[in-house]
């Protein structure tokens, strides 16, 4: 198992590298500079901002200066925000994503889950034509208008919940951007879950585990839930790592300043290390919880471990 | 009062009747078999004892254990009837078991589901009946998962899982069928022997392991009892015609004619051939090793031996299928070589092969005639169709199956039809070897005898060689004129039909015939003649291969290697044979 887990980590790190090494050569391709504007500076303040962020230097050279950087924690300097690193801004954004983001998930698994298992169980009955048909609408209906459609109802007509992002502290305000959030992942996971979950106890095992008396909630609990979830677990990897970095739809419509407003502000202001960082610590994270998932789908399967 | 008293058990899905009107006793502490062919509705019946039919089955009829009604009881009632009461073993315990629990947690569940125990003392039970069912070092094999146990250790844990709980019914469905022959005598034994006073309801297709371990049997057929009653007196005088056909297509181990000897000229001759494989992580796997053997004009050899033994990789490598390691094939008097698809198209040709499992050997989009055509196609490609499908009815009709079928889907095809036309599929070329890897494996013991015969008249028309590989020694003992016995890659004896069955010289020959079960109440059962199951072939013991489960082993045998020696026409690779 160790080995497995020290496996799997030396082998994400060539991704992480090609995925950054992509990344940092889209931004550098990308037509115009962080600096040019209407007015076209004298070329020696061109050369001096130049030098200064080593935008002179050789593309390789840099490649290697920013890798160095990033070993240390240092995305390097915003180009917009002059007196601010890259480090800092998404640092001082990410905890609201990431607040946000893992209520989210853990609301989502603990709905999506129990109703899909609820669904399974119950197969061909109106309830489970009734939770996947609203699963079905969860999945249609787009984030933006979701979103609106709460505030509206929530927010303006029953006057409950606030609008936007207050500034002060409140439970209040993380309401409806988790819901908003939440609602699609609890529809997909509860289809998920329905469609493994009626998989896994059609198997051998599942019957052998009846005809011990085990009973329906022991049958669930010790022998069908575990192997059911492998796909929810595959699919929760990379949809963890986009929750918690924030849903750029979900931040500008609540007014949050996460990471995914960053990234919008980023492209906007040209401010070229920013998005580069953010599509960094992106790849990061969804190269950590692919791994996370890795690791926990051998925990789970002892026959992963020896392929 | 019976312990289970099922009487006029009609089990029906929409207009399809699986289980027509069956009635069906058994006594406390007895023995009862029922038997039929696939689909009697065998398996059936034991689901709806349990309560465990899906949800689309019409159930009517009665059935009472212990005087209390099963048929429409509810649910709570029925857990505490299963497992506690009514035990079941189940055909596949790959399968049966949980893969992602440790064993050790699955039979703890049982315990505590019936609060037979409390969770501190569960674990020193469970551990008790796995010692009891026969895993040395019980305390380790607790914590294992199922594929981390050889197949008979896992059917040990699916048994210990269904007497566990101590119950009154032990239900056997097919409990050896996935096991190699000299497991399946470990685990019959073992049945036998831990019971004791539970009843045992063994459902089987094979009228050997009734005949040696059941008092009385019900004979299923199609849905209906055909014939009832104690076990000796129904195979002394089977009154129902569907009893009499099975007894008739039984086929023995322990007697029958041997065919003649072939004296034809040597057509194939496999000269010192290996077989290797890479594992994962750069380990080799000597699947085959240095194997010999010569096949003659019109002959039928037979290569037997369990799973692992390397039967299939051999020939597989003959054809060129897999790469041969080293070795040598000469095909009447031409090398044969390279992969299959560099090979000449005349020796592709003559060389033809019949897989085990009919239903995944035929494309099933194509139609029977299409199946039958193909191979003309691409060895006759001048031939008008006309004359294409006037070779396809002529060898359809030569296997049996009339114009009709021409047009048939495999799916429309029952098993015995579906190996019919994979074998007319095999022989439209007119073939000169035919390579039948398991063929009649996964027949029907009517349907078997049918192909058996099919096979032997085609050689008898056309002077065919057939390579028959087989692990079934009675279907062996019927068909081949020659034998190679195989263990763990090696070749350890090779002899005519005649010596192999009558004077068996290498011991684990003798144990392969001697675990196979006789259709004759009257023999009574052997003892399992060897502990332990087939090494990995990744890590092959030392010496002879066959030493750890060797009855007559002694220090030089793991140590040295026993070579292939000439003992009296026979081969054998033992330094200790048998002198009978």
């Amino acid at each position: 198992m160790l080995r497995y887990t020290l496996l799997r980590i030396l082998g994400a790190i060539p991704t992480l590298l090609l995925v950054i090494a992509l990344a940092f050569l889209m931004v550098h391709a990308a037509p115009g500079g962080p600096f040019d504007a209407e007015r076209r500076l004298p070329p020696e303040v061109e050369a001096n901002i130049a030098a200064k962020y080593h935008l002179d230097e050789p593309l390789p050279k840099q490649f290697a200066r920013y890798l160095g950087g990033l070993l240390q924690g240092d995305l390097g300097p915003s180009y917009r925000y002059r007196d601010r690193t890259v480090s800092e801004l998404i640092g001082s954004a990410f905890p609201n994503s990431l607040r946000i983001g893992a209520l989210a998930i853990l609301f989502a698994l603990l709905v999506g889950i129990s109703s899909g298992t609820y669904a399974a169980l119950r197969q061909g009955t109106l309830t489970d034509r009734f939770v996947m048909g609203l699963s079905m609408t969860g999945i249609s209906i787009p984030v933006f208008v979701i979103a609106p459609v709460l505030v509206l109802l929530f927010a303006v007509k029953l006057q409950w919940l606030p609008a936007g992002w207050t500034s002060t502290e409140s439970v209040s305000r993380y309401v409806l951007p988790v819901i908003t959030l939440a609602l699609p992942q609890i529809a997909y996971i509860a289809r998920l879950t329905r469609a493994s979950m009626i998989d896994v106890l059609g198997r051998d095992f599942v019957r052998t585990a009846r005809a011990q008396g085990l009973g329906t909630l022991r049958v669930v609990r010790v022998h069908a839930l575990k192997p059911a979830l492998l796909p929810v677990l595959s699919y929760m990897g990379p949809a963890i790592a986009g929750i918690i970095t924030g849903s750029v739809v979900v931040e500008e419509i609540f007014g949050i300043s996460g990471v995914g407003q960053q990234f919008v502000r980023g492209a906007l202001n040209r401010d070229y290390t920013l998005v580069l960082g953010v599509v960094v610590f992106y790849a990061t994270l969804i190269v950590a919880f692919n791994l996370i998932v890795d690791i926990l789908y051998a925990v789970i399967d002892p026959r992963v471990r020896y392929r | 009062m019976s312990l289970l008293d099922v009487t006029g058990l009609t089990i029906r899905y929409g207009n399809n009747t699986v289980v027509d009107g069956v009635n069906l006793f058994v006594e406390r502490g007895e023995s009862v078999g029922l038997v039929g062919e696939s689909g009697s509705g065998k398996s059936q019946s034991a689901m709806a004892i349990l309560g465990l039919l899906s949800a689309g089955a019409e159930v009517s009829g009665s059935i009472e254990f212990d005087g209390r009604q099963v048929l429409g009881a509810d649910e709570r009632w029925l857990d505490t009837l299963r497992a506690r009461r009514i035990g079941i073993v189940f055909q596949d315990p790959m399968q049966a078991l949980n893969p992602y629990l440790r064993v050790g947690i699955q039979l703890r569940q049982v315990l505590l589901a019936h609060g037979l125990a409390d969770a501190r003392s569960a674990d020193a039970r469970v551990t008790e009946m796995l010692a009891r069912v026969g895993l040395p070092d019980p305390q380790r094999q607790f914590r294992a998962y199922p594929h981390e146990l050889s197949g008979g250790m896992r059917q040990r844990v699916m048994i210990a899982s269904a007497l566990i709980a101590e119950p009154d019914l032990l239900i056997a469905d097919e409990p050896t069928t996935a096991l190699d022959v000299t497991v399946q005598a470990q685990i019959l034994d073992l049945l036998e022997d831990i019971r004791d006073n539970t009843a045992l309801l063994l459902i089987t297709h094979d009228l050997g392991i009734v005949a040696g371990h059941c008092e009385h049997m019900i004979v299923l057929e199609k849905g209906r009892v055909a014939e009832a009653g104690p076990t000796t007196s129904v195979f002394a005088s089977p009154r129902h015609e569907h009893t009499q056909t099975l007894l008739s297509a039984a086929l023995r181990v322990d007697r029958g004619a041997a065919p003649e000897p072939v004296d034809g000229r040597t057509l194939l001759a496999v000269d010192e051939a290996s077989v290797r494989y890479r594992e994962r992580g750069g380990a080799a796997l000597e699947a085959v090793n240095d194997v010999s053997f010569a096949l003659r004009q019109g002959e039928t050899v037979a290569v037997v031996g369990e799973s692992g033994s390397g039967k299939s990789s051999l020939v597989r490598a003959v054809l060129g299928l897999v790469p041969m390691a080293s070795g040598k094939v000469v095909y009447a008097g031409e090398p044969l070589e390279g992969p299959v698809q560099h090979r000449a198209r005349a020796q592709r040709r003559d060389l033809q092969l019949v897989f085990q499992d009919p239903a995944s050997a035929l494309n099933p989009q194509m139609r029977v005639q299409t199946i039958v055509e193909e191979p003309l196609l691409v060895h006759e490609r001048g031939m008008p169709s006309n004359e294409r499908l006037g070779r396809v009815t002529a060898i359809l009709a030569k296997v049996g199956l009339s114009d009709a079928f021409l047009r048939r889907f495999p799916h429309e095809l029952s098993g015995g039809q579906a190996q019919r036309v994979a074998i007319a599929r095999a022989l439209v070329l007119e073939p000169r070897v035919l390579v039948c890897d398991e063929a009649v494996a996964a027949l029907d013991g009517s349907v078997r005898k049918q192909v058996l015969e099919l096979l032997r008249n085609v050689q008898d028309e056309t002077g065919l060689s057939i390579i028959f590989i087989s692990h079934d020694l009675a279907v062996v003992r019927s068909i081949s004129h020659r034998v190679l016995v195989m263990y763990a890659g090696r070749l350890v004896e090779a002899a005519s039909n005649e010596q192999i069955f009558s004077t068996p010289l290498h011991p684990y020959t003798k144990a392969l015939i001697d675990s196979v079960p006789v259709p004759d109440p009257v023999v009574a059962p052997k003892a399992a003649p060897v502990r332990g199951e087939t090494p990995s072939l990744l890590n092959p013991p030392p010496g002879c291969v066959f030493h750890p489960r060797c009855p007559r082993v002694d220090d030089t045998c793991s140590v040295e290697r026993p070579r292939l020696r000439d003992s009296g026409g026979t081969r054998v690779a033992c330094h200790y044979p048998l002198d009978n």
